[in-house]
């Protein structure tokens, strides 16, 4: 909302008002945000109000004259302009040497075609306005004072585009002050001086000639709340005067003329917009507002045929809709150049209705801008009053006589009754009930004993706590004193978040990198995946109002993600990377009223220096740090996952339950993320992984007795993996077997084809004496003829 | 005998002194001291001589002895040292060459910055709570007051999924679960992922990250929520910063604010401040809303608000972190280049 400060001089005394930022900051300190300052007509100096003395002819070019300009200095300056609607004696804006004009343009005095030239005489469009701006300049040429003004004087004051205006920003609980007047308002509450001239000081008038050109019905009382309407006749369509055209565009309006500056001028002073009828198109002179019949078409002032809805308002005379209320005008019904008697509305509609419809229309207006937020319906006659007022003071038109003026409840003030006590505790400031009365009256709310009276223009005020937020901006929220409080609570994070953190670090000490990826993608990555078309992975939780398909899915596993990250880095030619993130994944509920399900998986990936070892390391790494016993945990080969290498991935248990997979990423996969680097990632179900977690460290005492080594060499055939002989071996070591570690793995020659070796290096230890060779070896011996009966392994020679 | 022996000395002697290794020199120990030595043989032949003559003799066999011994083991003492600075010499590296180590990673900034906010409220005796990123409608908008017909409701801001839900806009709902299952007092910060329906650029994200703070307990007033706040600003930004509460207006506070920290561009400063873009020459940077908690809010979790007060608070966590480490577009965030990623 943009405030003309020469506007707010209307209502509140100059001085009071002071240095603009100083101002600037005590209105956003007391609740009007102000978001930005504009100097207009800053940008444009050294333009001066001359007058023409004389012009003579170019010597050299005849489409050229030289101009001789008192500027009220004791030398003409002399100007050479190509302009023709110039004559002597005329007042004109000259910009001298060295001005600045609109766009940046500088000028300079020089000799055109052989003549000296000390400026330039400006167009409106030099000083960056239009003639939309400014109707009464000429259509191709210099501008031309309508009155004599002071030689030398600021040019940009005589157009009235020099202006200073505030814009703020308001809240959407205060629509009272998308106005001039609410500003001004909350101005004088905040410099706690008087507001005066607010009010309009047209006498209503107790005749109705208006009866004999409009009556008015409200079908729908809840959603027009009042509809004034007023007629003028024998209107004189012109351009409204220039100060009221200079306040237009400083709030950032172009003028059009006289009937719609005042509707406009009057919507900017109170907030509530007015609409202006040619009577000529109320057909029955009757004016009915009522919902639209479905699908009614309206043809709107920009043209275009809409159609309506029952729940849209419109304006309607006896045979068809005039208006969408509170959007905007009917086309046929709009002011013309040859309309003579024009019909005023002014009226105030449902906030949420209107909202709705603008929505559903998809047209949003200034008008329907201002009644959504929700406007006080006392404000109707105020603002037709003013119009009228402006009417007659412009001379464009004879006022009928009286308004219809349909206000089927009249709203009123509303008491609140407060406990000052309680104010001042939530606010923790000391203040009694004369200092809260003294603060509230500045606001227009007087207090009887402890009751408020509260303006109808702050509907937003309905409980205490809304008096005290008043109470405390006006007292000054930087006066309130901070407190520390003394908590008591301990404070901290739960088990359930220490572990998250343990997640993390555990995976930034194994080298890998967090990365931070979007919940939503394309539901095209199933495809990219290789996933099954039956996988429950496809059903998605969609989101009805996505961005774009390709953010169009919540998603149901976290591979998109680290595959995405993984190709970002292969495409950005880093030599490797190393990723992981705590990801959720959500999946459909079954019943749809709950909740989806929220789980929470972790994810690494990496690829560059990296073979399927490294990132099972990780999983390993990452287990043992949550307390994972080795006997829990089991790896198998796993060719059942669509995305990842069949020979080249584990899934993984803990007591059995499939946690999580680690390997190699399928090759198709890569392809389809274009992803030329071997890559391998691993998922782990990290809600599951937390059940199993076992972070509450138990001492075990440490081995009294040496522990003897023995390593032991067999061949097997190549398909027998580790898992199996070292499960086999565990199972077989009986209690005395403390260690097995796989040291060499041989191929080739002196083995028969198809066979491998592999040796492992056995630790047995007893916790109450030191073991003899022979447990040793009878220990051995029972763990090869079992390697022998299972997995047909034969001891290596 | 007695030249024997002196013979053996000396030539014993002059073995060692000549002994230019360890392994010479163990050669000469075994000739003179070892098992089938000179020396021993000397001693076996002691058996012929008198009674007499033997103690005198094997005082002397063990003179030499000792004296033998003694220069073996200066001898190997010597050239020990001798070696081990040869080999010290033969053993010099390249000490330049990188090191090896499984390199470190990294955690992310918005994870750093996360953290470092939650501990500073932990130190001020707050919990970490957290919520569903899809939430019911109620949580998101009516427990906060946000009714049906609110601007914020409108789709251009909020997602929607099937079963009507949204993902949520704000991190406030957990306010609202914290408070239906908990009694009084509450102290929490909550942060998390949100979500709103805003087109990429530098400094806009669909998702971004919210931090969320409530506290309720008998007699709180705004005086604590300045204080709580003005402290965690200062331990963000260093004890220099300054605060300012400005009026505001949320549907789930009243009274309302928004809390500016001065400008960490130019501080305010009156000669900087005019160019300074970070502030666009305000001096202030809007840092986060808060407020009272609503009574209707305290009362629809079942808090009496008669009884209970409390103040929450919420912040965007990326423009914290962008302004910590001079990020200048929000997109490197989701980015998850390695190059950018290595370097928090």
């Amino acid at each position: 909302m943009k405030l003309p400060i020469s506007w707010l001089h209307d209502y509140i005394d100059q001085e009071a008002i002071g240095n603009l930022h100083d101002f600037a900051e005590k209105m956003t300190m007391s609740g009007s945000k102000v978001e930005k300052i504009h100097h207009l007509g800053a940008e444009i100096t050294n333009v001066v109000c001359g007058r023409i003395e004389e012009i003579l002819p170019h010597p050299d070019a005849n489409k050229l004259v030289i101009t001789k300009i008192n500027i009220g200095s004791d030398d003409l300056v002399q100007i050479v302009t190509g302009a023709t609607n110039l004559t002597a004696g005329d007042y004109i804006p000259a910009a001298l040497h060295g001005a600045n004009l609109a766009n940046g343009l500088k000028i300079k005095k020089g000799k055109i075609r052989g003549v000296e030239s000390n400026g330039m005489l400006c167009s409106v469009e030099e000083l960056g306005y239009t003639k939309a701006d400014f109707p009464e300049a000429p259509e191709d040429g210099i501008y031309i004072f309508d009155s004599p003004q002071e030689l030398g004087s600021d040019a940009r004051a005589a157009l009235g585009i020099l202006q200073d205006v505030l814009e703020f920003e308001i809240t959407s609980n205060r629509p009272d002050c998308y106005s001039i007047i609410g500003l001004a308002r909350e101005a004088a509450a905040t410099l706690n001086v008087p507001l005066v001239g607010a009010a309009t000081s047209r006498p209503l008038s107790a005749i109705n000639d208006i009866k004999e050109y409009i009556n008015v019905e409200i079908s729908n009382p809840n959603l027009c709340k009042r509809y004034i309407a007023a007629v003028v006749k024998n209107v004189k369509i012109a351009p409204s005067p220039q100060w009221l055209r200079t306040r237009l565009i400083a709030c950032g309006l172009r003028p059009v003329n006289n009937i719609v500056d005042i509707t406009n001028y009057v919507m900017l002073k109170y907030g509530q917009p007015m609409h202006a009828f040619d009577i000529r198109a109320i057909d029955g002179g009757k004016i009915i507002v009522r919902n639209a019949v479905q699908d009614e078409k309206i043809v709107t002032l920009d043209g275009e045929e809409r159609g309506l809805d029952a729940e849209t308002l419109v304006i309607a005379d006896s045979t068809k809709a005039v208006g969408i209320a509170g959007i905007k005008g009917g086309e046929f019904s709009k002011i013309l150049d040859d309309t003579t008697t024009i019909l005023f509305e002014s009226a105030n509609f449902y906030g949420p209705n209107i909202r709705q419809s603008s929505k559903k229309l998809g047209l949003r207006t200034d008008s329907s801008g201002k009644y959504e937020k929700g406007l006080d319906p006392e404000l109707a006659l105020a603002c037709i009053n003013h119009a009228l007022e402006l009417v007659e003071q412009f001379g464009c038109g004879d006022v009928i006589d009286g308004m219809v003026d349909v206000y089927p409840t009249p709203r009123v003030e509303h008491k609140l009754n407060f406990d000052p006590a309680k104010i001042a505790a939530l606010i923790g400031i000391n203040i009694d009930l004369a200092g809260i009365t003294a603060i509230l009256s500045r606001l227009g709310i007087s207090v009887d004993g402890t009751a408020a009276t509260i303006p109808t223009f702050r509907s937003d005020i309905t409980i205490w706590q809304d008096l005290a937020e008043e109470v405390a901006r006006l007292y000054g929220y930087d006066n309130i004193p901070a407190v520390i409080a003394s908590s008591s609570n301990a404070g901290g994070k739960n088990a359930e978040q220490k572990m998250v953190d343990t997640l993390k670090n555990t995976m930034v000490a194994l080298g890998y990198s967090e990365m931070l990826t979007y919940a939503f993608e394309s539901p095209k990555v199933f495809d990219k995946l290789l996933i099954p078309e039956t996988s429950y992975l496809r059903k998605v939780v969609r989101i009805s109002n996505p961005l774009g398909e390709d953010t169009s899915i919540m998603r149901t596993s976290s591979l998109n993600a680290v595959l995405t990250a993984l190709s970002t880095n292969y495409n950005r030619r880093n030599p490797e990377a190393r990723l992981f993130e705590l990801v959720k994944r959500y999946l459909p509920n079954e019943n749809p009223a709950e909740l989806p399900k929220e789980e929470n998986f972790l994810v690494a990936g990496g690829f560059g220096n990296m073979e399927y070892c490294h990132i099972k390391g990780v999983v390993e790494n990452l287990l043992y740090v949550f307390g994972i016993e080795q006997e829990q945990l089991t790896f198998a080969p796993t060719s059942a996952l669509a995305f990842m290498h069949p020979g080249r991935t584990a899934m993984f248990s803990l007591n059995g339950e499939g946690i999580g997979f680690c390997g190699q990423v399928h090759p198709q996969v890569l392809e389809n993320y274009e992803i030329g680097a071997s890559s391998y990632i691993s998922v782990i179900n990290f809600d599951a992984l937390r059940n199993f977690a076992n972070l509450e460290k138990k001492y075990k005492s440490l081995p009294r007795y040496p522990y003897i080594n023995r390593d032991i060499a067999v061949v097997v055939k190549t398909t027998v993996n580790h898992g199996q002989i070292e499960a086999e071996i565990k199972k077989n070591g009986s209690k005395l077997l403390k260690n097995v570690q796989l040291f060499d793995i041989y191929e080739g020659k002196n083995l028969p084809e198809g066979t491998k070796s592999m040796a492992y290096a056995l630790t047995f230890g007893a916790p109450d004496r030191t073991l003899t060779d022979e447990d040793a070896t009878k220990a051995i011996t029972k763990i090869l003829t079992a390697l022998e009966q299972n997995l047909e392994a034969q001891l290596r020679s | 005998m007695k030249d024997d022996l002196l013979k053996i000395k000396e030539a014993g002697l002059a073995g060692v002194t000549a002994a230019n290794d360890l392994r010479t020199l163990d050669d000469v120990r075994v000739e003179f001291l070892g098992k089938k030595g000179s020396l021993s043989q000397i001693s076996r032949g002691m058996g012929s001589l008198s009674a007499e003559e033997r103690p005198i003799m094997g005082q002397m066999v063990n003179d030499v002895k000792d004296t033998l011994e003694a220069a073996v083991l200066a001898k190997k003492s010597e050239l020990s040292q001798k070696a081990m600075l040869e080999a010290l010499a033969t053993e010099t590296i390249d000490v330049t060459l990188p090191g090896i180590a499984p390199k470190i990673g990294n955690l992310h900034p918005m994870t750093i910055v996360t953290e470092e906010i939650c501990q500073i409220f932990i130190g001020m005796g707050y919990e970490i709570a957290q919520g569903p990123d899809i939430e019911t409608d109620y949580h998101n908008f009516e427990a906060l007051n946000i009714p049906a017909s609110h601007p914020a409701r409108d789709e251009q801001d909020t997602f929607y999924v099937e079963g009507g839900h949204v993902l949520r806009t704000q991190t406030s709902p957990v306010q609202i679960r914290k408070m239906e299952t908990s009694e009084p007092p509450i102290a929490i910060v909550a942060p998390g992922k949100v979500f709103r329906s805003d087109e990429v650029d530098a400094t806009h994200s669909p998702v971004f990250h919210q931090i969320e703070g409530l506290v309720v307990d008998k007699g709180i007033h705004m005086g604590h929520l300045k204080g709580a706040l003005t402290q965690f600003a200062q331990k963000v930004f260093g004890d220099d910063v300054r605060t300012r509460f400005r009026p505001h207006h949320f549907p789930f506070t009243e009274p309302s604010a928004e809390m500016d920290v001065s400008c960490f561009g130019c501080g305010g400063h009156p000669e900087k401040m005019p160019t300074c873009r970070l502030c666009k020459a305000e001096g202030w940077i809007e840092l986060l809303g808060c407020g009272m908690v609503h009574p209707k809010v305290l009362e629809r979790c079942g808090i009496d608000p008669n009884v209970y007060s409390g103040f929450a608070f919420g912040m965007g966590l990326e423009r914290i972190a962008m302004q910590r480490y001079n990020i200048d577009d929000m997109r490197l965030l989701f980015d998850n280049d390695m190059r950018f990623l290595r370097q928090f």
